[in-house]
């Protein structure tokens, strides 16, 4: 028995140093290269439910409302409505049960730092996208958060705030916080 | 003509066939060290022009990808016969742009929490160690048109199986060295909007591939060219093309593809989302909706399944709108999250008949009718027909209507 076991032991120990012994090889010399602070930098535009990735800078609904007209209203609408090419950036409240669902911002989207994050990529499309400034982005944020009455106009939008805001669907999705589970069994209609 | 005149006919032809090769040959033209190549100045036209450098079909083939006034992009699900989507109708659907990438200044960096962030170019990409594997991608929403009563591929056809070359992910993410604390990670591509999603950790580090590769060739440019993520069995939103940035961090990052635009909501008004796996899903693409039976006697039925969640094992046909079920053959080698081709074969007797497949995979899960998934949706027969929201992870039974004059409807449209 005591020999077995050694035997065991060994056999273990063998494997363990395998496995170091493998994963000092797994390193791949002269493959890659590390970026400097300012490639991150620049190229890390997402901005997670936390907000840390947030800018300096900051903005009013009354700051964003020129901004709006100026570079939104054509395909948004004036009132946020007529969606001339673009989608309706408010309204829907009580819809989400009937059979024509109205998902704006103000009905559905569970998080404002998904507003930022967005305009900041995507808006306008033309002529290019993402090339609003940090300041703009706040004025613009508040003054969509603020026509879907859900901060005040002369709320002012920045990092600290803006992630604090509390979004009137945050409660309507299931489950509360994602989770994966690999090889989970899921039953249709609940995936 | 008589054999002398024809034997100088050809004497005449060959001597010039000589003249012509020797005038290559001090030319300079090509040939090879051992004196074996075929110098195409010495080759007849007729077989000189059958020559390409890239072939197109014959002009008698008509398959093609569903362009509007059809919503555009769909594979011709019914006109193939393999398991394998030819690159050139491989589905296609872009939130933005088609970007036009060199691979030479495309980049990808890995950063976030990790020891040590990293870029690398294609280059250096292909100098890694790598994994060729056959995966199907599918669209979130695909089959959900099929309610509205259409055609195979109008229904059916965003998804498609392709082999796909690549970095595992997981190879990448230990030469970085991935940091405790990391549960997600946040990929993001090179399109004009930048489109991002979060994807599990685990998934990460499991089977997803940073694929350079698709069915033997580099990535046709709506597919992602050059660089593109394979993530088996999760819904092509995921799947990000034209890949040039993925960053480690501690939870999903509530793109608006993930709290807007790729969630569903029930009918209690709750929104499902961060959907991943495509559900277990079979459909006969032949004899299928659109296709007309040329008449009665023997047609062998063929179809594709396949699920996000590995392997199907075992698809069942029925040519009696379900009372009676028999077994398909799977064609092999049935591999996870890919499509398996099934056959069976089937003699029409001419009488109207409906036609029906249901799929199996590894985990056990059945493909469910449209009743039984009303069921689990909480929602009346008809409310498939009645909403106008979006439905995504459709798989019901497909049924398929033959009529007596061999003419094949789309059985949703009864219902």
């Amino acid at each position: 028995m005591v020999s077995r076991s050694f035997k065991h032991l060994s056999l273990v120990v063998g494997l363990l140093s395998c496995a170091t012994a493998f994963a000092q090889s797994a390193k791949y010399s002269g493959v890659g290269r590390a970026p400097s602070a300012t490639e991150i930098k620049d190229w890390d535009i997402s901005v997670g439910p936390s907000g840390k990735e947030l800018p300096p800078g900051s903005g009013t609904a009354k700051q964003g409302a020129p901004i709006y007209a100026a570079k939104c209203a054509g395909c948004h609408g004036v009132d946020l409505m007529d969606g001339k090419g673009g989608p309706r950036l408010r309204g829907g409240e009580g819809t989400l049960t009937s059979l024509r669902i109205e998902r704006s911002i103000g009905s559905y989207w569970g998080f404002a730092t998904t507003v930022w994050d967005f305009i900041n990529r995507d808006m306008p499309p033309t002529p290019v996208r993402g090339t609003l400034t940090h300041e703009e982005v706040y004025a613009l944020t508040a003054f969509i958060l603020s026509k879907n009455n859900i901060i005040k106009e002369d709320e002012v939008m920045d990092a600290k705030s803006l992630p604090r805001v509390k979004m009137p669907n945050r409660e309507g999705y299931v489950p509360f916080n994602p989770v994966y589970k690999k090889d989970a069994v899921r039953p249709h209609g609940s995936y | 003509m008589d054999e002398k005149k024809r034997g100088r006919r050809k004497f005449i032809k060959d001597s010039l066939v000589n003249t012509v090769a020797l005038a290559g040959v001090a030319a300079g033209a090509v040939t090879t060290a051992r004196g074996q190549g075929q110098d195409a100045v010495g080759m007849a036209p007729e077989r000189r022009n059958a020559f390409t450098g890239r072939s197109a079909p014959s002009k008698f083939v008509k398959m093609a990808r569903t362009m509007p006034p059809e919503t555009p992009g769909y594979t011709p699900l019914q006109d193939m016969v393999g398991v394998i989507t030819p690159n050139e109708l491989h589905f296609m659907n872009t939130h933005y742009n088609l970007p036009e990438i060199d691979p030479a200044a495309h980049r990808l960096m890995i950063h976030g929490l990790v020891d040590k962030p990293m870029i690398w170019t294609m280059d250096e990409l292909k100098r890694l160690p790598a994994v060729t594997r056959v995966h199907f991608l599918e669209c979130n929403d695909n089959s959900a048109a099929s309610l509205k009563g259409g055609k195979t591929a109008q229904g059916h056809g965003r998804t498609s199986c392709a082999e796909w070359t690549g970095v595992l992910l997981s190879t990448l993410l230990s030469e970085v060295g991935v940091q405790r604390g990391a549960s997600w990670i946040l990929a993001e591509g090179d399109d004009s909007g930048k489109h991002s999603k979060s994807i599990p950790l685990e998934k990460a580090m499991d089977d997803t591939i940073i694929a350079y590769g698709q069915n033997g060739e580099p990535l046709r440019p709506e597919n992602g060219f050059p660089l593109r993520m394979v993530i088996p069995g999760f819904s092509g939103v995921h799947n990000i093309k034209w890949v040039r940035r993925i960053k480690l961090v501690d939870e999903p990052y509530m793109t608006k593809a993930e709290v807007a635009s790729y969630s569903s909501v029930r009918p209690d008004g709750k929104a499902r989302w961060f959907m991943m796996e495509m559900p277990p899903k079979s459909v006969i693409t032949r004899p299928s909706g659109g296709q007309t039976l040329s008449g009665p006697g023997f047609h062998e039925i063929i179809g594709l399944a396949w699920s996000g969640r590995g392997a199907i094992r075992k698809v069942e046909v029925s040519a009696d709108n379900g009372a009676t079920w028999q077994p398909a053959a799977l064609q092999g080698p049935v591999q996870r999250m890919a499509h398996t081709r099934f056959r069976l074969p089937w003699t029409w007797d001419g009488k109207a008949t409906t036609l029906l497949s249901r799929c199996e995979d590894e985990r056990g899960q059945t493909q469910p009718t449209l009743a039984e998934l009303s069921k689990a949706w909480g929602v009346p027969a008809d409310w498939w027909k009645q909403t106008r929201n979006p439905i995504n992870l459709f798989n019901a039974i497909q049924p398929w209507r033959i009529n007596a004059d061999g003419s094949i409807e789309n059985g949703f449209a009864f219902i």
